[in-house]
C-alpha cells in the first residue's frame, strides 16, 4: 500500500471543506421548504381544494339549501349546456363586456391625458400632489357603500341629481333615471370609471416618469412635436403597461359584483346591470341554490377570462417580438452593407 | 406671441380640467355628509344643500332603531381586516425570504407558480369555498374570512421585488455565525428592514378586507357578525325606503373612517399604487 504524498492529503483535506461547505448549504436549503410551508397549506386548504370541489360541482346534480349529498350526472356536461342555453346568463355575459367596456375606454384615455399633462416637463401643474390625492380618492371607498350612495344620489322622485337638474331647467319633471336600461348601465359604467381612473393615471405616471429622459431630448432636438413625443416615444415605452392596466382591469372587470348587485334593486329594468358575478350569486345563494349550475357558470367565467388574458400577452407580445426581429435584420444588413 | 398664447390656453384648459375632476371627486361625498344632517322632508324639498341642518341626532335614532348597527359592523370589520391583513404581510415576506435567501430545488418552480395563481378570479373559489365552510360548521366564524388571507401571492410577489435589493445574504450569513437560528434572523434582522414594504402592503390589504362584500355577505348570516359593507347593503332595503337623512347618515358613518385614515396615509398609498403592487 502507498502511503498519501502530503500534496495529496492537502488535497482530500481541501475536498473534504469543500464537502462540508456543501453538507451545510444543503442543510440551509430545507428551511426553504419550512418557510413556504404556511402559504403552500392556506393556498391547498382555501383555494386549491374549494376549486377543485367547484369544478367537481359543475357536474353534479348538487342544489338547495343545507344540501350535503350530490350524484355525478349522466351527461357529465348537462349544467354547461344549461348555462350556456340560458337567455339570462347571456345576457349577464353581454352586459359584463359592455359594462367593462364603457368604463376601460374612457378611464384609459382619461388617465393617459392626465398621465402626460402632470409628467410634462415644461409646463408643471401646480398642486399636483393634492390632486392626485383627489383623483384617487373614490378608489379607497368601499364599493357597496359607492352603489348605495349613487343610488341615491340618481334617486326618484327627488334624488341630488334631478334636484340639480331642475334646478338647471334643464328638465321640467324628475326623471326616473334608474327605470332607464341605458342610464341604468351608464351609472354603473361612470362608478366603475370614476373610482378607477385615478389608479391607473398614477400607474401610468410612474410608467412615464420611468422612460429614459434622453430619448425624450434626442426626440426634441429632431424637432418633435408634442403629439409626436406621445406618440413615437411615450406610448410604445408604456406598453408593458398599458398591457398590465388592460388585463388586470379586464380580470377585475369581469368579476364586477359589489356596484351592479347594490346600484339598483333586482339588476335594473330587463336585467339591464345583471353582470355574470351577480348571475352566480343569485343562482347559488338565492332560489333555489343551484350550486352545480352557478358552478359550471364560475368555470365558463374562468375559461373566458384566461382565454382573453393568453390573448391579449399573445398579441403584444408577438408584435414587440416582430419589431424587434425587424430591426435585427434591418440592422444586420446595416452591417452587411458596412462591411461590403 | 401667438404660440405663448396658446400655451396659457392649455393651462387654463388643463386647470378647469382637473378643477371639473376635482368636484366630481368630492361632490358625490358632499352631498351625503351634508344630507346626513337634514331631516327627510328637508331632503324631498331640495335634494341639494350645501348648508348642513340640525337633524343629525334624530337621523342617528331612526338609523340605530333598526337593525343598522354601525358599531357593531366597524367591530367586525376591525377584527377580520386587522387579523388578515397581520397574516398576509408576515406569511408573504416569510415565503418571500424563502423564495430570496434560500437556494432550494423548486425555488424557481415555485415562484412561477405563484405567479400563475395570481390570475385566478376569486368566482371560482368561492362556491367550492362556501360548500367547505358549511361542512365544517364554521359560517359565522371570522377564521374562514381571516385564515386565506396567509396564501396572498400578490402580497409575496412585491415583497420577494423589494427584497432582492435590500436584503444583503452577508448579513444573514454574519448572524448565523454568531449563531443566530434561521426563524429568529427573519424575525428579528429580516422583519424589520422590510418596513416600508410591510406598511405599504398592510395598507391595501386593510383596504381591500375592509371593503370585501362577496364573501362576508355569503358565509355571515347573523346579523350581530355582519362586516361595515354587508350592514350598509341593509340600507338598500325596505325598511329604510323613505327615511333618507338616516340612509346618508348610515352611508357617511361607513365613509368617514376611511377618509380620515386615507387623508392621513395618502402620501404611502400613492407611492404605493406608483409601484405597481396593489391591483388584486
Amino acid at each position: 500500500m502507498l502511503s498519501p504524498s502530503p500534496a495529496l492529503g492537502k488535497r482530500n483535506r481541501f475536498l473534504e471543506e469543500q464537502h462540508m461547505k456543501r453538507k451545510k448549504k444543503i442543510s440551509y436549503a430545507k428551511y426553504g421548504y419550512i418557510f413556504c410551508i404556511p402559504f403552500v397549506t392556506a393556498f391547498t386548504l382555501f383555494t386549491l381544494y374549494p376549486i377543485i370541489y367547484t369544478i367537481l360541482i359543475g357536474f353534479t346534480d348538487f342544489k338547495g339549501l343545507g344540501a350535503t349529498s350530490f350524484h355525478f350526472l349522466a351527461d357529465p356536461f348537462q349544467n354547461y349546456k344549461d348555462i350556456l342555453g340560458s337567455p339570462t346568463f347571456r345576457t349577464a355575459l353581454g352586459n359584463t363586456f359592455r359594462l367593462w367596456g364603457w368604463n376601460f375606454l374612457p378611464q384609459i384615455l382619461l388617465a393617459l391625458l392626465l398621465a402626460v399633462i402632470f409628467t410634462n416637463r415644461r409646463h408643471k401643474i401646480k398642486g399636483q400632489g393634492f390632486f392626485k390625492v383627489v383623483f384617487y380618492m373614490p378608489n379607497i371607498i368601499t364599493a357597496a357603500t359607492v352603489a348605495i350612495l349613487f343610488g341615491s344620489l340618481f334617486g326618484y322622485p327627488m334624488g341630488p341629481v334631478n334636484d340639480m337638474l331642475k334646478s338647471l331647467g334643464i328638465i321640467d319633471e324628475p326623471y326616473f333615471f334608474m327605470q332607464s336600461k341605458a342610464v341604468a348601465r351608464g351609472v354603473v359604467s361612470f362608478i366603475q370609471f370614476w373610482m378607477w381612473y385615478g389608479s391607473t393615471m398614477i400607474v401610468l405616471i410612474s410608467g412615464i416618469l420611468g422612460i429614459n429622459p434622453e430619448i425624450y431630448e434626442a426626440a426634441e432636438i429632431d424637432g418633435a412635436s408634442s403629439w409626436e413625443k406621445f406618440l413615437y416615444v411615450t406610448l410604445p415605452n408604456l406598453r408593458t403597461i398599458l398591457i398590465y392596466t388592460l388585463v388586470t382591469s379586464l380580470i377585475g372587470g369581469l368579476q364586477m359584483f359589489d356596484i351592479p348587485q347594490l346600484l339598483v334593486a333586482k339588476s335594473g329594468p330587463d336585467n339591464a346591470t345583471l353582470t355574470t358575478s351577480c348571475f352566480i350569486y343569485n343562482q347559488a345563494f338565492s332560489g333555489s341554490y343551484m350550486y352545480n349550475r352557478a358552478s359550471a357558470a364560475s368555470m365558463i367565467m374562468f375559461i373566458i377570462i384566461a382565454i382573453l388574458s393568453a390573448v391579449v400577452f399573445y398579441i403584444m407580445q408577438d408584435r414587440s417580438d416582430a419589431a424587434e426581429k425587424k430591426a435585427l435584420k434591418a440592422r444586420k444588413k446595416q452591417v452587411r452593407k458596412a462591411g461590403a | 406671441m401667438k404660440e405663448m398664447k396658446q400655451i396659457s390656453l392649455l393651462r387654463l384648459l388643463t386647470y378647469v380640467l382637473c378643477i371639473a375632476l376635482t368636484l366630481l371627486s368630492i361632490m358625490p361625498f358632499l352631498i351625503m355628509i351634508v344630507n346626513s344632517t337634514r331631516s327627510t322632508t328637508e331632503i324631498q324639498q331640495h335634494a341639494i344643500s350645501l348648508l348642513p341642518s340640525k337633524y343629525l341626532f334624530n337621523n342617528l335614532k331612526i338609523l340605530t332603531g333598526k337593525s343598522f348597527n354601525p358599531l357593531v359592523g366597524f367591530r367586525n370589520s376591525i377584527i377580520i381586516s386587522t387579523g388578515a391583513t397581520l397574516c398576509t404581510v408576515y406569511f408573504s415576506t416569510l415565503t418571500a425570504y424563502a423564495l430570496v435567501v434560500y437556494d432550494w430545488k423548486f425555488r424557481n418552480a415555485f415562484f412561477s407558480f405563484i405567479m400563475a395563481i395570481m390570475m385566478i378570479p376569486s368566482q371560482l373559489v368561492s362556491i367550492g369555498f362556501y360548500q367547505f365552510i358549511y361542512k365544517i360548521h364554521m359560517t359565522n366564524n371570522f377564521l374562514p374570512l381571516i385564515l386565506p388571507a396567509i396564501a396572498a401571492p400578490t402580497c409575496v410577489f412585491f415583497m420577494r421585488q423589494f427584497m432582492i435589493p435590500v436584503l444583503h445574504i452577508d448579513v444573514v450569513n454574519s448572524a448565523r455565525i454568531d449563531g443566530a437560528k434561521e426563524f429568529y434572523i427573519f424575525n428579528k434582522i429580516v422583519l424589520p428592514m422590510m418596513k416600508p414594504a410591510i406598511a405599504t402592503q398592510a395598507i391595501f390589504s386593510f383596504v381591500t378586507n375592509w371593503n370585501s362584500l362577496f364573501l362576508p355577505m355569503i358565509l355571515l348570516t347573523k346579523q350581530e357578525k355582519y362586516t361595515m359593507p354587508v350592514m350598509v347593503s341593509l340600507l338598500k332595503g325596505d325598511i329604510y325606503k323613505t327615511e333618507y337623512g338616516s340612509i346618508y347618515l348610515g352611508l357617511t358613518l361607513t365613509v368617514l373612517p376611511l377618509l380620515i385614515v386615507y387623508f392621513l396615509l395618502s402620501k404611502y398609498i400613492i407611492a404605493g399604487v406608483a409601484l405597481g403592487g396593489v391591483k388584486e
